[in-house]
């Protein structure tokens, strides 16, 4: 394998495992904070008890964000030397905002959110739950804004010596990619979580143990996950489509798999591209709705690969077809799954009807599955570009660490990160099992109680 | 505005060393000073709700030394490969020994993460130690700005340098005894009764151990570079921070003996922060010498970032330090005063 394709995997694989934590760390610091609120507002128990529950498995979750996040922000510079030389000017400060601004805000007041409800007030035990919401959420808000400017890079100044300089710090941070990225992630980020607590309330259901809880949890889980699913396809999935096909429309010609220039282009549903004689095969295709979706008129014109030289292609193109069907197949799921949930709450009989209560609860690795192939579809639809336009991916790398060395430290990942995997699956595999109504014991100091601040 | 930005992320450093240095030094000592069950949850209660907070004193740094100096960021980073890539390991298994072990009910799963939680501690205090001594002992640099770092080579400093030789070595030591030292001053304050009293007896017996070390890596320092020497001849204000370091030490026995552990620990505060800033002194405004090729080190002025950048960075960044001082002192105000036996969390 060569150097290139090594770096590309390290990081490929310690981003996308990364990122399955602070997915749901970001959904359920939202959720919550909503607990909390209802707990505060009503002063019932079962929400005190519902948010103490979940509270343990965000902590356990976002120790994994965190030790599984230190890697990325070193490995700009390990492995990606020559890139974090020529844009450190730029993406350095939204990364370093990221560590000033939402670690220490988190680290902090996490810690007083899981050790502090006995000695702080009420209120201020709510706002230390606030304040990890917002830290949470706004070191998403930095990450995206940093990924922003390699996908569509504004607000710089080339420097005769190839290095990236800042023109305008609100040009950065309002750079309109930024924002929509965001908003399509962070809503991304709620339906895991959402997906993940309706899952948990469905579980309780259909075992019949802790009934109170699994309705709290099913109900929240399925309002928050119908709003997020529905802003997940619109408005953010659909301005991400259309500004994709404005400034990236390479991208978005591979992914939908279309290799000529097409009036009235149909949208391939199902089918495999096959790139070596350039068409699709076994396709199902709907006619003229690609259009449609990106221009919003039937007939207009969608340019396809044919129109970009080959070396401006992204690599890996196959993949990069596949991992925007998966998304956009299993959102398009959400929405009729929670959608069909949602009606059936609003009957009044989306507890008893255990026909439903299955998929949600078996439906709760999809929104991984989806969140993963989206980053995909932005990442390989970036290539062959590692800042688009500017920096190709094969300008980037640290040409001095050799491929022996990549694959020493990639094999020494893989293996960290399965006894990762087994840990975080036992443990909270554990805290689902004894429940949100944890004998005394579990929770006092013996034992259960989370000792850090993580 | 290169002048401010090098004090800056040395003080972001110092900060990172001098916090997170004593909850690395609790793991250090940890095995020895604690003799039972109930002993080690104390211990775990006195770093617990801010070993995290500590640790992101390093990624705060990080992001800032590769927004303000990128060149920098780029070439170390890449060059100290390795050791970087294994202390992201130990990060991992010290952060999961240390929650996992609250989460177990078995016994022998407290002895594996006990042991793992001790073995990360003291592996990253000797990966810390030697990479700073690396860094003073400079690397050998490229051309091209880039260098690679084998992990050891004839174990001699000079043009082909490894990672690890005799005055990394030194650093190493003298970095694991520190915190070791640190550690315990620290459980001195935080916790009561034997577990206190057994903290201070191993301080007491480290403390000449500390002073050895320091002193011999004055000497080492000069014979690995001779060139730190070029700033405290020109600018005898640098002084300074060696006699800092003397004074504090000179305190020390005399607290440890009369059990005044906050001064204890606040001298060994001190210490830390003036040994860094002795070492920041010998350097500048180099941030990364080169070993072996005049004209090739990495100073403020070849790798700072455009001035616009910084200048925007400076508005933020102390908005932003200001904000986590504020975090910080809430967390530390209300974990104030001895870890108890018997309450929960906060230790009240």
């Amino acid at each position: 394998m060569d150097i290139l394709t090594l770096h590309r995997i390290h990081f490929a694989f310690t981003i996308t495992y990364h990122y399955l934590f602070p997915q749901l760390t970001m959904g359920l610091a939202l959720l919550i904070v909503v607990l909390k609120t209802l707990a505060l507002k009503t002063g019932q128990e079962r929400y005190a008890v519902s948010t103490r529950f979940w509270a343990k498995i965000f902590a356990i979750n976002f120790l994994l964000g965190v030790v599984t996040g230190i890697p990325m922000e070193f490995q700009f510079g390990t492995n990606w030397s020559e890139f974090s030389r020529r844009t450190g000017g730029v993406i350095g400060m939204p990364v370093a905002m990221e560590g000033i601004f939402s670690f220490f805000l988190e680290s902090a007041f996490l810690g007083l959110f899981l050790f502090g409800e006995k000695r702080l007030s009420p209120k201020a035990h709510w706002a230390s739950a606030f304040l990890v919401f917002i830290g949470s959420w706004l070191s998403g808000f930095f990450i995206i804004v940093a990924n922003a400017w390699m996908q569509h890079p504004v607000a710089y100044q080339l420097q005769p010596n190839g290095v990236f300089e800042v023109s305008s710090f609100w040009a950065l941070m309002f750079n309109p990619w930024a924002w929509i990225e965001y908003a399509h992630n962070m809503s991304g980020a709620v339906i895991t979580g959402a997906f993940v607590m309706s899952a948990v309330g469905a579980l309780y259901l259909l075992q019949g143990r802790d009934v109170e809880y699994g309705r709290t949890f099913l109900k929240l889980g399925v309002i928050a996950g119908l709003i997020s699913c529905a802003t997940q396809i619109f408005p953010t999935g659909d301005l991400h489509g259309k500004y994709l096909a404005k400034h990236q429309p390479v991208s978005i010609a591979a992914m939908e798999g279309l290799f000529h220039s097409e009036k009235g282009a149909a949208m391939v549903v199902l089918g495999q591209p096959d790139f070596e004689h350039q068409k699709i095969d076994n396709p199902l295709a709907v006619n003229k709705v690609l259009s449609f979706l990106i221009y919003g008129t039937f007939s207009a014109e969608v340019q396809g690969l044919d129109q970009f030289p080959q070396d401006q292609w992204p690599t890996t193109l196959p993949l990069l077809f596949y991992s925007y069907h998966i998304m956009a197949g299993l959102g398009t799921y959400f929405v009729a799954l929670m959608s069909l949930a949602g009606l059936l709450l609003w009957r009044g009989n989306l507890y008893t009807s255990r026909w439903i209560l299955w998929p949600i609860l078996l439906s709760f690795p999809l929104p991984y599955i989806a969140n993963t192939a989206g980053w995909m579809c932005a990442e390989i639809g970036r290539q062959p570009w590692v800042v688009y336009g500017l920096i190709r991916t094969s300008e980037g790398y640290s040409t001095h660490i050799g491929s022996g060395t990549s694959l020493f430290t990639l094999l020494g990942f893989l293996g960290m990160y399965s006894v990762l995997s087994i840990l975080w699956i036992v443990l909270v595999y554990n805290f689902i099992q004894t429940g949100p109504k944890a004998p005394d014991h579990e929770t006092s100091e013996t034992s259960g109680q989370s000792i850090t601040a993580v | 505005m290169g002048t401010l930005w090098f004090w800056i992320v040395a003080s972001m450093l110092a900060a990172y060393v001098v916090l997170d240095g004593f909850d690395l030094g609790v793991g250090i000592v940890y095995l020895f000073v604690t003799k039972s069950e109930q002993d080690r949850r104390l211990a775990l209660r006195a770093i617990g709700p801010v070993w995290d907070g500590n640790e992101v004193w390093l990624l705060a740094a990080g992001g800032t030394l590769f927004f303000s100096f990128p060149l920098v960021y780029a070439s170390a980073f890449s060059g100290f490969y390795l050791p970087i890539m294994m202390v992201l390991w130990l990060f991992m298994l010290r952060g999961i020994s240390i929650e996992l072990r609250s989460h177990s009910h078995e016994a022998l799963l407290h002895t594996l993460f006990d042991g793992l939680f001790s073995l990360s501690s003291t592996l990253l205090a000797i990966f810390f130690g030697a990479a700073l001594a690396n860094v003073v002992r400079g690397v050998p640099i490229g051309p091209d700005n880039y260098f690679f770092l084998p992990l050891w080579t004839d174990w001699r400093t000079g043009p082909h340098p490894g990672i690890l030789d005799w005055y990394t070595i030194t650093g190493a030591v003298l970095a694991l005894v520190a915190l070791a030292f640190h550690g315990s001053l620290y459980l001195a304050l935080k916790t009561e009764g034997e577990l206190a009293q057994r903290a201070l007896t191993l301080a007491r017996k480290l403390w000449p151990a500390v002073l050895v070390v320091t002193l011999l890596s004055i000497p080492a320092t000069v014979l690995a570079r001779p060139d730190s020497l070029q700033n405290y001849r020109t600018h005898p204000m640098a002084f300074l921070a060696p006699l800092l370091v003397l004074a504090s030490l000179a305190i020390l026995p005399s607290a440890i003996r009369k059990r005044a552990s906050r001064r204890a620990f606040l001298s060994s505060c001190l210490y830390l922060a003036a040994m860094l800033a002795g070492a920041a002194a010998g350097l500048f405004p180099v941030l990364l010498p080169s070993a072996g090729n005049e004209g090739r080190d990495l100073t403020i002025a070849r790798a700072l970032a455009g001035s616009h950048t910084l200048r925007i960075g400076l508005v933020w960044w102390s908005l932003g330090i200001s904000l986590a001082l504020l975090y910080f002192g809430v967390v530390y105000w209300l974990f104030r005063g001895k870890v108890s036996r018997h309450a929960e969390g906060y230790g009240h």
